[in-house]
């Protein structure tokens, strides 16, 4: 029986504010530990929380970048468990009424895109951090469990997507589709490894062609992109060897131990009961009105996917529009103004993601440092269409932009760098070579041989010191071997 | 009409260890909390009439701004056991 792997993923951003979600103290993760707590993010008897102002935007934008519906009524509800990490031993979550539900968005795998279900987004707040210390520090093996409560309080948004996914790789492409959604939103500096984003999945398997939805098993810790893959190829590997060999898959939770490359049971998956989850009584409902969310969604910038279509439209394809789309602010501005200069669009990308880049990464410079305007770029790829400088002069010519020498036109003139494509005095250097080397010319007119084209077109670049247009140094040798004395018009 | 409670379980899922005498007492009082909630349930009126938040508030919210925070040493003085900064619990047992 071939089986379809059915997935949906739950990501976990940490917003970037500057204070935590319900009380005053900052948030900055190179504090000291416990050095940014007080009653409310410590779980004090008698402290009251109150929602972030900004939190609640952030996530309001998110949402409505993922095309979600802001609910126009929203509230906090504690969610109750047993663990160190939380003082209050529940968790301000949402359960019933979020604020952000539906909505979707595209990921794009070998160019073809495919549309994955947001089920919702709603606002939370991070625990505290526990190091296991002990034996090896597994948490299976520890001996004691340290607590820093700094990130205890932290705005944290969970995002989860609808079963849609049906593979590993686009499980990976999804997330990373939400980090860029994310950045480019501004609420999150998205780090993996500082843990600022996290992913869990959803994993279950049904013979292919079928539609119900089999028993799921959740993973977590996965803390990179590629652990996220790994670890669903392997559950979802895992599962039809359960289920072929006749066994039966519980819902469970299982831990994915990334140096050996398995899934390893956690607990028992707790039902919603479990959590004993009812409206927090010290959060009061919040509202959004159209005002609200359209003042919000008046701040949205371009997103990932958006850019992804405009740079296909304006004809580069999917591949060069991924990259741009993931090229910095300022490589997108040059090439932005450029194209809308009138410079082509593929040759606006080959300049910036070559040899800009390559410029930037050898000289050690940001990309707000790039000493290249729109106007310059367009000016470089029109000369070299015009043909005043020829493929490799451009790039002398970039050069001499770059460090500051002046506009395109102006450093092909003081570098000397002006193609020659005048046909009469490329002709008399073509008269010059020839009659120099009898040799390579009867070669080729008796035998016919190719190669004796290339000798020539270079012996002329290297007596223009490579300043003449090769395609018209071409076409005249052509022209003037075939008109050799005693010549025979060889055809390749 | 009386309520069944699943007594135990509540109790597992509160972590709470009961005599089999006090599960009985707790499931007695339990059900007869349940029954009146079933009986103002059937009540006719406004099913939506709010009944979780009773201020009458909405959209309280604070800007983001930091304020102040404890001492460590105040916070870690009111902790059964503290090292290095760190606040130390039990090991963490999976269930």
């Amino acid at each position: 029986m071939t089986w379809e792997p059915v997935i949906g993923v739950e990501v976990h951003v940490e917003l970037s504010t500057r204070s935590k979600m319900f009380c005053g103290c900052a948030v900055d993760f190179t504090s000291p530990p416990n050095t940014n707590v007080c009653p409310v993010c410590l779980g004090l008897p008698g402290a009251l929380p109150v929602p972030n102002r900004r939190a609640i935007e952030h996530l309001m934008s998110i949402g409505l970048a993922l095309g979600s519906e802001v609910s126009s009524r929203s509230v906090f509800h504690r969610k109750n468990y047993f663990y160190a990490d939380l003082p209050k031993n529940y968790q301000i979550s949402q359960y019933d009424v979020p604020v952000c539900r539906g909505g979707h968005l595209d990921i794009t795998v070998d160019g073809e895109t495919r549309r994955i279900g947001i089920e919702r987004a709603h606002m939370e707040e991070d625990t505290g951090k526990s190091t296991h210390v002990g034996l090896g520090g597994r948490i299976h093996a520890a001996s004691a469990t340290l607590l820093d409560f700094n990130r205890s309080g932290v705005p944290l948004v969970e995002i989860v997507s609808r079963p849609d996914i049906h593979s590993a790789s686009d499980a990976r492409v999804f997330a990373q589709e939400l980090r860029g959604l994310v950045l480019e939103l501004g609420v999150s500096d998205a780090r993996l490894e500082e843990g600022s984003l996290r992913f869990d999945a959803n994993v279950s398997i049904r013979p292919a062609g079928s539609t119900g939805l089999g028993t799921k098993v959740e993973i977590k810790n996965m803390n990179s992109f590629r652990s996220l893959e790994r670890a669903v190829d392997h559950e979802v590997s895992r599962q039809i060897g359960v289920a072929e060999s006749g066994g039966e898959l519980v819902q469970e939770t299982r831990h994915w131990d990334e140096e050996a490359g398995v899934t390893h049971p956690m607990r028992t998956k707790e039902g919603s009961s479990d959590y004993r989850y009812f409206t927090e009584p010290d959060l009061v409902p919040m509202t959004f009105d159209d005002a609200w969310i359209s003042s919000v969604a008046a701040t949205l910038p371009e997103l990932p996917a958006q850019r992804r279509s405009r740079y296909q439209e304006v004809g580069l394809d999917g591949r060069q529009a991924a990259t741009l789309a993931e090229s910095p602010p300022r490589i997108r501005q040059v090439f932005d103004e450029a194209t809308g200069l009138g410079a082509d669009p593929t040759a606006a990308f080959n300049w910036l993601s070559g040899e800009v880049v390559s410029h930037l990464r050898r000289a050690g410079l940001e990309s707000e440092e790039l000493h290249l305007g729109g106007a310059e770029l367009f000016e470089l790829v029109t000369i070299v269409e015009e043909g005043l400088v020829s493929a490799t002069a451009a790039k002398e010519v970039l050069e001499g932009v770059l460090t500051g020498e002046g506009g395109p036109r102006e450093v092909a003139s003081s570098r000397d760098l002006i193609q020659v494509s005048d046909a009469t005095r490329i002709g008399e250097v073509v008269d010059a070579v020839l009659t120099a080397n009898p040799d390579a010319v009867a070669g080729y007119r008796d035998r016919g041989e190719e190669k004796v084209v290339g000798f020539l077109v270079g012996q002329v670049m290297r007596q223009t010191q490579g300043k003449a247009d090769p395609r018209v140094v071409n076409e005249l040798l052509r022209e003037k071997l075939a008109s050799q004395p005693g010549g025979t018009p060889a055809t390749g | 009409m009386p309520v069944d409670v699943d007594i135990a379980y509540v109790a597992r899922l509160a972590r709470l260890e009961l005599s089999d005498d006090e599960l009985e007492t707790y499931r007695a009082q339990l059900g007869v909390i349940l029954e009146h909630a079933a009986r103002v349930q059937d009540l006719e009126g406004d099913p939506h009439v709010e009944a979780t938040h009773t201020l009458g508030l909405e959209n309280v919210f604070r800007d983001d701004v930091v304020t102040a925070s404890l001492s460590r040493d105040e916070v870690l003085a009111a902790a059964p056991e503290a090292r290095d900064g760190y606040f130390v619990a039990p090991p963490a047992l999976e269930t």
